[in-house]
């Protein structure tokens, strides 16, 4: 079974690509900087395109307040996997050069509209944002952060599922994360998942489906088998609207979906009720 | 060639390949829970359903007793014949499936009953009415809940242990296999088919995968491996399921011994530390 899917294939689109954005959902051409001003949301159909964990980060923390906390636990390749493109340790090598990054979660403090949180926020361009020991490792230590500061956390989601080049040990980190997302529950802890595009795998199956709330970005897709593996599991076609935000929230597994200008007034406000208890015991 | 040699190089051919494991674990002659249940448990008192939406027939569960010791005992359930394995679903329990399970663990908590799990199957059902139905949330519900269950989890991978399918009902303070049980993040050949882009090198992919018994052991990922008769499980079935309960039995024994939060310590610490 399918955990971990591979984005489909961008047309190529070079020559254009510095002037025009392209919308992955509605192929719509996009002047680059009306792209950029709209924080990559397409004016035509609303599709909220992938972001990178920094300008997450800076879209919903208040300026200057995120510190980014693990920074230490990086990549790592715990069965020395090799497969037909050669092995897995540069191929990490390569992506932590590439992007600057550690791991495919960026975890650190900061504050919302004031408010003190623990964020873990995940990028897709790091091997699509799969789920793999560091992963896992900086996700617990961000939770018991929270538990040990008492404030809340808040984790983006945006991956394909459990990283296959670390097998059975990337399979465990859904374990490990829920194991901590369940010392925030007993702890009183609040915990807000926001689901981004796309949220699937072994990464829906476990933390980003378990928030208190849970959060979507409008037309994110989220689900847990591939879409190919369940057509040809039931041999039918799926309807368009399978697995999109939309299609969980009306099957009754996210709270709300919220728009990325509104994103952070949003969890400031949910916020504010969600540290009611913790504000109350300080 | 030396004698030595000649012996070294019988050893070797004789080594199993994890590709020909892959093969004994889903032999349809393997015990299946159904065999365990009769061959483990004086008593069985099945329980069902989930309480939302129905009676997966998918996933098995009820009071049992083994060896004098009352548990609830819970595992996929997978078939002896066509007929029985399309009305089980293969193995492959919908959200309804784990919800049931959950069900019982918490029940079992509340009795103050160890949790005897037998994990057995391809993975999760991957259909339409299980995304719409929240196959993800059921399984990451059951993580997030038996990470902190208060009474003593016991697992068995006994045959297939596929991905999140199998981890639904795996987070355990023992994890055992079957010497010739695998157990995945994703089987071998849709391994092989994304990063080797060619389905017919799941051998390759079940070599690097490292799922087997052995080399979970290894990877500090198992607790134990469970030995089965010379010509494997189904050849002795029998034999293998008095290994089982053996194995099942002494556990139950040392983890009763331990105090509830204490327990409950280990159990974070131990899947805290897997991957560092
Ligand atoms: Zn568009």
């Amino acid at each position: 079974m399918g955990w971990y899917t591979k984005p489909a294939e961008k047309p190529a689109l070079k020559p254009t690509e510095s002037l025009w954005a392209v919308c992955r959902a509605c192929n719509t051409y996009v002047p680059r900087e009306e792209w950029v001003k709209s924080q990559r949301v397409c004016p035509r159909c609303n599709f909220h395109d992938r972001m990178t964990c920094r300008e997450r980060v800076a879209l919903v923390c208040d300026e200057g307040s995120f510190s980014e906390i693990n920074a230490a636990v990086t990549v790592s390749d715990p069965l020395q996997f090799v497969d037909a493109s050669g092995a897995y340790a540069d191929k990490a090598k390569a992506t932590v050069a590439k992007t600057g990054e550690g791991e495919s979660v960026l975890t650190g403090t900061g504050t919302i509209e004031g408010i003190g949180v623990v964020l873990g926020v995940m990028d897709f361009r790091f091997l699509g944002g799969s789920l793999a020991s560091g992963t896992g490792e900086r996700i617990l230590l961000a939770a018991e952060e929270a538990l040990k500061l008492r404030k809340p956390l808040i984790i983006f989601s945006a991956s394909g599922g459990a990283r296959m080049h670390e097998g059975i040990i990337s399979l465990m980190q859904m374990a490990k994360t829920c194991a901590a997302i369940n010392r925030l529950q007993q702890a009183g802890v609040p915990f807000i998942s926001v689901l981004t595009d796309p949220t699937t795998g072994g990464v829906s199956a476990s933390y980003a489906m378990v928030g208190d709330i849970n959060i979507a970005e409008p037309k994110a897709l989220i689900g847990f088998a591939g879409r190919r593996v369940i057509e040809q599991t039931i041999k039918q076609k799926l309807p368009d609207d399978f697995q999109t935000a939309e299609y969980m929230l009306e099957h009754g597994f996210l709270d709300h979906i919220v728009s990325r200008s509104e994103m952070k007034a949003f969890l400031a406000n949910v916020l504010r009720y969600a540290t009611n208890k913790l504000v109350e015991q300080i | 060639m030396s004698k030595r040699e000649t012996a070294k190089k019988k050893a070797v051919a004789k080594k199993i390949t994890p590709w020909e494991i892959v093969q004994i674990a889903r032999d349809a002659g393997r015990p299946v829970i159904s065999d365990f249940i009769a061959g483990m448990c004086s008593d069985f008192v099945e329980l069902h359903g989930d309480r939302a939406f129905g009676d997966d027939q998918g996933m098995i569960g009820g009071f049992a007793t083994i060896g004098g010791e009352r548990v609830m005992l819970m595992g996929q359930r997978k078939g002896k014949t066509v007929d029985e394995n399309i009305a089980y679903n293969f193995g492959m329990a919908n959200p309804e499936g784990y919800r049931k399970a959950l069900r019982l663990m918490k029940l079992a908590e509340k009795y103050g009953l160890p949790v005897v799990s037998l994990v057995d199957t391809p993975g999760a059902y991957p259909g339409l009415d299980a995304e719409a139905r929240g196959q993800a949330e059921a399984i990451a519900r059951n993580l997030t809940e038996m990470a902190g269950l208060r009474t003593p989890v016991i697992v068995v991978v006994t045959g297939e242990g596929g991905s999140g399918g199998a981890l639904g009902i795996a987070v355990g303070d023992v994890v055992m296999m079957l010497q010739n049980a695998i157990y995945s993040v994703i089987s071998p050949e849709g391994c092989a088919s994304i990063l080797w882009r060619d389905g017919t090198k799941a051998p390759d992919a079940a070599a690097a995968l490292k799922i087997t018994a052995e080399s979970l052991l290894k990877l500090g990922v198992i607790d134990e491996v469970i030995a089965e008769p010379a010509g494997a499980a189904h050849s002795d079935p029998a034999k293998t399921i008095e290994a089982v309960k053996k194995a099942v039995l002494k556990w139950l024994v040392e983890l009763k011994k331990i105090d509830t939060d204490t327990l409950v310590q280990r159990r974070y610490d131990k899947f805290a530390a897997m991957g560092r």
